[in-house]
């Protein structure tokens, strides 16, 4: 349980830049943690619970609360489930929250990948002599699942371009989104091929910068002067090929979807905005299909017609871009789609993308690969006056 | 070695064939995993044709990864090869051959 309701997000803060060529992780990391803190009006001092995955670009929990000046910590988790931490982080926070640990939790990621050429990858895995040695990729991994999606249902290329479609349409409301251009699906099909039948506008960004929310208590909410936004539901779930049998027609979000909507008492149809992992097009489509808002198979079909489109679309998603145009930073894209979720719940999205009487979001954080193994993370965020 | 001389781990209690190599059975726990025989004989379950590949690859032009279902069940990631990377499709009976010390798995004679 996370104590439905009492933890509330009440700073966020995604760095503005997407290409640092000059400075530390750690100092970019410091410029978020700040940032957040400024938002919500709350002092470094406040701050007794820390969440950090602990492996952006050699760093780790321990020297990142030394190099911030954190106090000494009553709660801590170095949860890494790659680009779906920080979703899962703010579900441990409330957790903690309830469970009376800490009432100022911070959660912050960041990184220099794009100047740097490389993510946080961590050392040699079990697997590597029999995954790895064939050449696998990223974009490999993904396009495995695509390419069985489109053999088992009649996904289209075409229907996979439309996510992109829709996610770059909001990104020219965007000013610091890496790419601001408008695209169509032509475009995205005649984009070169990176691993069949993934092109290259099918796949996220790669950028420099970070993000980092507060989730504190509703008492220390209550002193706050900004409006928060309220933990609803969360659920998280690891999925693997056990014993090599895997079955890529389906996500972790399939358990972790409903596990969210379970705690938050609400269903998809309930849904205003959806911020949704988007590394690929193909991690979209298969996330809408696992959370309920369209049937197995019908990703596609769901996605045609601008039902992903901000402001009146069926189910506005990424109204900042994604990761597909904004920002995906140490290649991992949670916690920028945890701030616009915040965003649009604060009536604070760009005026073009804000969703009119925006209630209810969900944030779905994806992890690792599709094609392999993963895991996913997903929160349902209430306005402050939701319950 | 031959594609038929493809061995994979079984569990003793449980039966299980597995995918990849590990200690444990990761269904029942057991540690007394022994190594069978199968036929070498397989599917391709999914497949990417990789443009863009790194590392060992980076020269290799397009490479065709894949899962093959094996004939016996599990689905073991691999790269196709002696084919056309356009002619792969899910459903292509494929044989295991070793190349580079690797499994890799090539279509049956049958098939093409």
């Amino acid at each position: 349980m996370t104590g439905r309701g009492t933890a509330v997000i009440a700073g966020a803060y995604e760095h503005p830049e997407r290409i640092i060529p000059v400075g530390s992780v750690a100092g970019v990391i410091a410029d978020v943690v700040h940032g957040a803190l400024a938002d919500a009006g709350l002092g470094i001092e406040r701050v007794d619970g820390f969440f950090y995955a602990g492996v952006h670009q050699g760093t780790n929990l321990v020297t990142m609360a030394d190099y911030l000046g954190l106090g000494p910590l009553s709660y801590y988790d170095s949860t890494d489930t790659g680009g779906a931490s920080p979703v899962s982080q703010v579900g441990h926070a409330a957790m903690a929250i309830a469970a009376g640990k800490c009432s100022v939790a911070l959660v912050a990621m960041g990184g220099r990948a794009r100047s740097e050429k490389r993510g946080s990858t961590g050392g040699p895995v079990p697997q590597d002599a029999y995954e790895g040695v064939y050449g696998l990729t990223q974009p490999a991994a993904y396009a495995l699942a695509a390419q069985r999606h489109m053999y088992e249902f009649g996904t289209t290329s075409a229907q996979l371009a439309q996510v992109r479609v829709a996610a770059a349409h909001h990104a020219q409301y965007n000013p610091n989104a890496l790419y601001r251009d408008p695209v169509t699906v032509e475009q995205v099909l005649d984009s070169p091929l990176i691993s069949d039948p993934l092109h290259r506008l099918d796949c996220c960004v790669t950028t420099d910068g970070g993000g980092a929310v507060l989730v504190v208590s509703e008492e220390v909410a209550r002193e706050l002067p900004r409006r928060g936004v309220r933990v609803l539901g969360h659920g998280e779930a690891l999925k693997t090929p056990g014993p090599g049998r895997i079955d890529l027609t389906y996500t972790a979000a399939a358990v972790s979807g409903p596990r969210a909507f379970e705690e938050a008492r609400v269903t998809p149809a309930d849904i205003d905005m959806a911020s949704i992992y988007d590394s690929f097009t193909i991690t979209v489509l298969l996330s809408l299909e696992d959370l309920g808002f369209c049937d197995k198979g019908k990703g596609g079909r769901f996605v045609e017609d601008g039902a992903l489109l901000a402001p009146h679309g069926v189910l506005p998603f990424n109204t900042d871009g994604g990761g597909l145009c904004n920002n995906h930073p140490d290649r991992r894209g949670g916690m920028i789609r945890l701030i616009e979720a915040v965003r649009q719940l604060r009536g604070e999205a760009a005026p073009e993308v804000q969703v009119a009487d925006c209630e209810l979001a969900l944030v779905q954080g994806q992890g690792h690969a599709l094609g392999t193994r993963s895991a996913a993370a997903t929160l349902i965020l209430g306005r402050e006056d939701v319950r | 070695m031959t594609g038929s001389e493809l061995q994979v781990p079984r569990c003793p209690h449980c039966e299980t064939l597995i995918w990849f190599p590990r200690s444990h059975c990761p269904l029942c726990t057991s540690p007394d995993l022994e190594l069978v025989p199968v036929s070498g004989d397989g599917e391709v379950y999914s497949f990417t044709v990789n443009r863009r590949p790194t590392g060992a690859y980076k020269d290799a032009g397009a490479v065709v990864i894949a899962y093959v279902e094996l004939a016996e069940g599990p689905r073991v990631m691999t790269n196709i090869v002696d084919v056309d990377p356009d002619q792969v499709r899910i459903g292509l009976p494929v044989r295991a051959v070793y190349q580079d010390d690797l499994l890799r798995f090539a279509p049956r004679p049958e098939a093409t």
